[in-house]
């Protein structure tokens, strides 16, 4: 086994961390929510109308491109509403669940890519380049799954995967199967894997190191013309048990976390379910709250009557900005006011102690004035300051030089917190490699 | 203030002047927005920040660089036995109308400019506005440095793009737009010294023998073996330049003051010790190697190493300028190597052509134009391993 350390990154400290392992019970939810902007790549053509029946696993809608990709419903019930923005933009499909247990088996003896796409597991995978959902038919180079959440608050994949671990070899042999490399599994220091097959590696530093692009970048990166799938270990286990019972769960262990969280836990529910009901008794003062469905860095902002979202286990409340205007607040020399930089005193109190965070960007925009920024926060063989400037400028052939095949949004999402111009790097970044994306095909 | 944004708006009375009012409202008030898109908590630190801290780093070189005014002055009129208040005070009068007119005219330049592009007022301009007047000869007429200034803010910045794009540093084009266009005034007796009174303030005869010229500029035009005076014509030693007591521009002659401000910027994480370190190895491997190699023909030779280090504007360059990351290397491989062709191109220039005795200026804006350049290769080293990585796998 091999062993990586990593020295840049930073490990954030929030209040409002999980103290205790215990899974906690919620009510079954009111309404599940697909949002099709969790499975980004994909243009939904809906295969169910409003009003019409679905059983858990069932395809609700599928890619206008590759109609092998369906994205399923998690529960059985009733298609209540499709709900759509500007320009018939989906928002999201809303299930009014029906409680019975009418779920999809799948014939797993067939191609083990079919049974994938048409589970809906396959748009729970990623692929690297672009860090969208894979194309089909295109065989990985290798597979990275990372074991471990380094972001703030993150809960422990360990206890969210519970007795879902039985299913990992399992999930290890049915990936090797469809690539003709290596199955690459990123553990954190001390955390034990049972993973035959597959090839793991103890990786030793601060956030970003959970990252599985940064995983992939310190043990094999991704070159141009290469293809390979992310996931995390949650996801490897639901393919395990997918292809060992026939059924994909969707049930899902989700960490409630954050300041504004009474007393934060893990609970069971099921992936997608409305934030109503999840949230009910967590927390007090929802008006000053901000719901993040993920953590700090690369969650999203949702609202109260919204749902979780697909691709996280996680829920972060911290307080939404209600000060006024900071007075000379580049002045100050309260160590209240966070820093990583030494141009304030936080330093002096320790950078390791948890504090309390709101969502204000403290600062304008500007120009990328000081150096090495970016590179301290990115663990790759990476200047990401000149490829965020070849993003910026359009220009293709400098980001495929400079490596914009490796990264996603979420690896600049600690140097999107630590900037001192403030620039939103994940919204640069997203923007590049759609554009290389149009651009490539 | 929230009460009269609405006539700066858009349609209000005082439209032109909405890039006025950001500006003012952003300095007086962090701003309490917050994040829309990607990360939803941010580091405490902005550019703001970043650049009043440059200022607090600058601050012991302005107070010496005041005094050391006024020293300079009493000592020429013959009445060294002021107290070091009464210098101060003399030094702080004749040094204000400097200041005021470089944030004046540069300021003003960038609010004007702000406007026409309907963008934030940035805060580049509160670094270059101090840098100008300790950098800028004491006697220089004011409006020379107005204009000097104005030049140096529409031709090396805001044609660039403004704060953070330009590729020379300001505040030096501004010292070499006058050290070019206005060379009588630059070197010699005269700049240096402030001899008439400031504000009615300290006025006298001059002493006999007076000679005003700074100890480089005494070096440069020696023969034989160089000897350095003070005004009275006492010999400089070098602890005095390590101190500061000598001729000229304010801001550089004591190691002292420049020395803290490098510790701020060092602590503080602002400035780039690889820099800044490579700037003063740099300097001290070239003035060794041409003080092993004296000769009679280039005086300055014949300084040691540590003399030249200590002379001049060279500290204050390494510390202040050199450092500068908008207009410096901004690859860490690439800061040694800029760092060190600085070092080396200083202490070059300064022995081995007697028509600049000063040699920071010119060596910093020269390697300001190659910075890129050098970023460039390292950069391309990056470019070339991810190109073979492919090659080899494919």
């Amino acid at each position: 086994m091999a062993t990586v350390r990593l020295k840049k990154g930073f490990d954030i400290r929030l209040l409002g961390e999980i103290t205790d392992k215990v899974i906690g019970d919620v009510p079954a939810p009111n309404t599940v929510a697909v949002i099709p902007d969790d499975f980004h790549g994909i243009i939904p053509r809906m295969e169910k109308k409003e009003g019409e029946h679905v059983a858990a696993g069932e395809p609700l809608y599928h890619d206008k491109n590759h109609e092998a990709i369906k994205v399923v419903a998690p529960v059985s019930g009733t298609v209540k509403e499709v709900r759509r923005g500007e320009r018939r933009h989906i928002d999201a499909i809303i299930i009014a669940p029906d409680g019975d247990k009418d779920s999809i088996t799948h014939n797993i003896m067939g191609d083990a890519e079919q049974v994938l796409l048409q589970s809906g597991l396959w748009a729970m995978m990623r692929q690297r380049p672009y860090d969208v959902v894979p194309t089909p038919g295109i065989r990985p180079r290798d597979v990275f799954v990372t074991a471990f959440d380094s972001a703030p608050l993150a809960p422990d994949l360990d206890v969210v995967l519970g007795d879902k671990r039985q299913f990992i070899a399992k999930g290890v042999e049915v990936l090797n199967g469809l690539t003709d490399g290596k199955v690459y599994i990123g553990v954190r220091d001390g955390q034990s894997i049972d993973a035959p097959g597959a090839e793991v590696t103890t990786f030793i530093g601060p956030h970003p190191a959970g990252n599985v692009g940064v995983q992939a970048a310190n043990t094999a990166p991704v070159n141009k013309g290469d293809v390979v799938w992310t996931m995390d270990i949650v996801t490897l286990a639901r393919i395990g048990e997918l292809f060992t019972t026939g059924k994909v769960s969707h049930d899902t262990v989700v960490a409630i976390t954050g300041e504004m969280v009474q007393q934060p836990r893990y609970i069971k529910t099921v992936m997608g379910a409305d934030l109503q009901t999840v949230l009910k008794h967590e927390t007090t003062n929802l008006a000053q709250s901000r719901i993040i469905s993920g953590n700090v860095l690369t969650g999203v902002k949702v609202e109260a009557d919204q749902w979780l979202l697909a691709p996280y286990r996680h829920i972060t409340v911290i307080p939404e900005n209600n000060k006024p205007d900071e007075f000379m607040g580049w002045a100050s020399f309260k160590p209240s006011r966070f820093s990583i930089y030494r141009t304030f005193t936080t330093w002096l109190g320790g950078l390791s102690k948890a504090r309390s965070f709101d969502s204000r960007i403290k600062g304008g925009e500007r120009a990328i004035v000081r150096t090495g920024e970016y590179d301290a926060m990115l663990p790759m063989d990476i200047y990401g300051e000149f490829l965020i400037k070849a993003i910026i400028s359009g220009d293709i052939d400098k980001m495929e030089q400079l490596g914009i095949y490796e990264i996603a949004p979420e690896d600049f999402a600690l140097a999107e917190f630590a900037d001192t111009s403030k620039l939103e790097l994940q919204r640069i970044v997203r923007e590049g490699l759609d554009r290389l994306r149009a651009e490539m095909s | 203030m929230n009460k009269i944004e609405p006539s700066f708006r858009p349609g209000g009375k005082f439209a032109k002047l909405e890039s006025v009012y950001d500006g003012m409202e952003t300095f007086l008030f962090t701003p309490n927005t917050t994040s829309r898109s990607g990360a939803h908590i941010h580091d405490g630190n902005d550019l703001k920040r970043t650049m009043i801290t440059v200022v607090a780093a600058l601050i012991p070189a302005l107070l010496f660089g005041m005094y050391n005014i006024g020293y300079q002055h009493y000592l020429a009129i013959g009445q060294a036995h002021m107290g070091w208040f009464t210098m101060f005070l003399y030094g702080l009068l004749a040094l204000l109308p400097v200041i005021v007119v470089s944030y004046a005219v540069g300021l003003g330049i960038e609010f004007i400019s702000a406007q026409i592009h309907h963008k934030e007022i940035q805060e580049g301009f509160l670094v270059t506005g101090i840098l100008i007047p300790l950098i800028v000869p004491i006697n220089t007429p004011l409006w020379m440095t107005a204009v000097a200034t104005a030049f140096a803010v529409i031709f090396a910045k805001e044609i660039f793009g403004g704060t953070g794009m330009n590729i020379f540093n300001v505040a030096l084009i501004t010292r070499a737009f006058l050290f070019f266009a206005y060379p009588s005034h630059m070197s010699g007796d005269e700049p240096f010294v402030k001899v008439d009174s400031a504000f009615g303030m300290g006025s006298g005869t001059l002493v006999d023998g007076f000679t005003g010229a700074t100890p480089l500029g005494q070096v440069a035009t020696s023969v034989g073996e160089p000897s350095m005076t003070n005004i009275l014509g006492e010999p400089i030693s070098c602890l005095d330049a390590f101190i500061g007591n000598i001729p000229g521009s304010p801001g550089e002659t004591s190691m002292i003051a420049i020395l803290i401000g490098a510790a701020i910027l060092l602590i503080t994480g602002i400035a780039s010790w690889r820099i800044m370190c490579s700037v003063f190895v740099g300097g001290l491997g070239m003035a060794a190697l041409v003080h092993a190699l004296p000769s009679p023909i280039y005086p300055a030779s014949m300084l040691d190493p540590m003399t030249q280090l200590c002379l001049g504007g060279f500290a204050f360059g390494a510390v202040f300028m050199a450092t500068d990351p908008v207009t410096g290397a901004r690859t860490s491989v690439g800061q040694y190597i800029y760092g060190l062709l600085i070092g080396v191109f200083a202490i070059l220039i300064r022995v081995y052509n007697s028509g600049y005795p000063e040699g920071m200026m010119l060596a910093i804006l020269l390697m300001n134009a190659f910075a890129p350049l050098i970023d460039h290769c390292v950069v391309s080293s990056n470019i070339k391993r991810r190109a073979r990585r492919a090659a080899t796998k494919s």
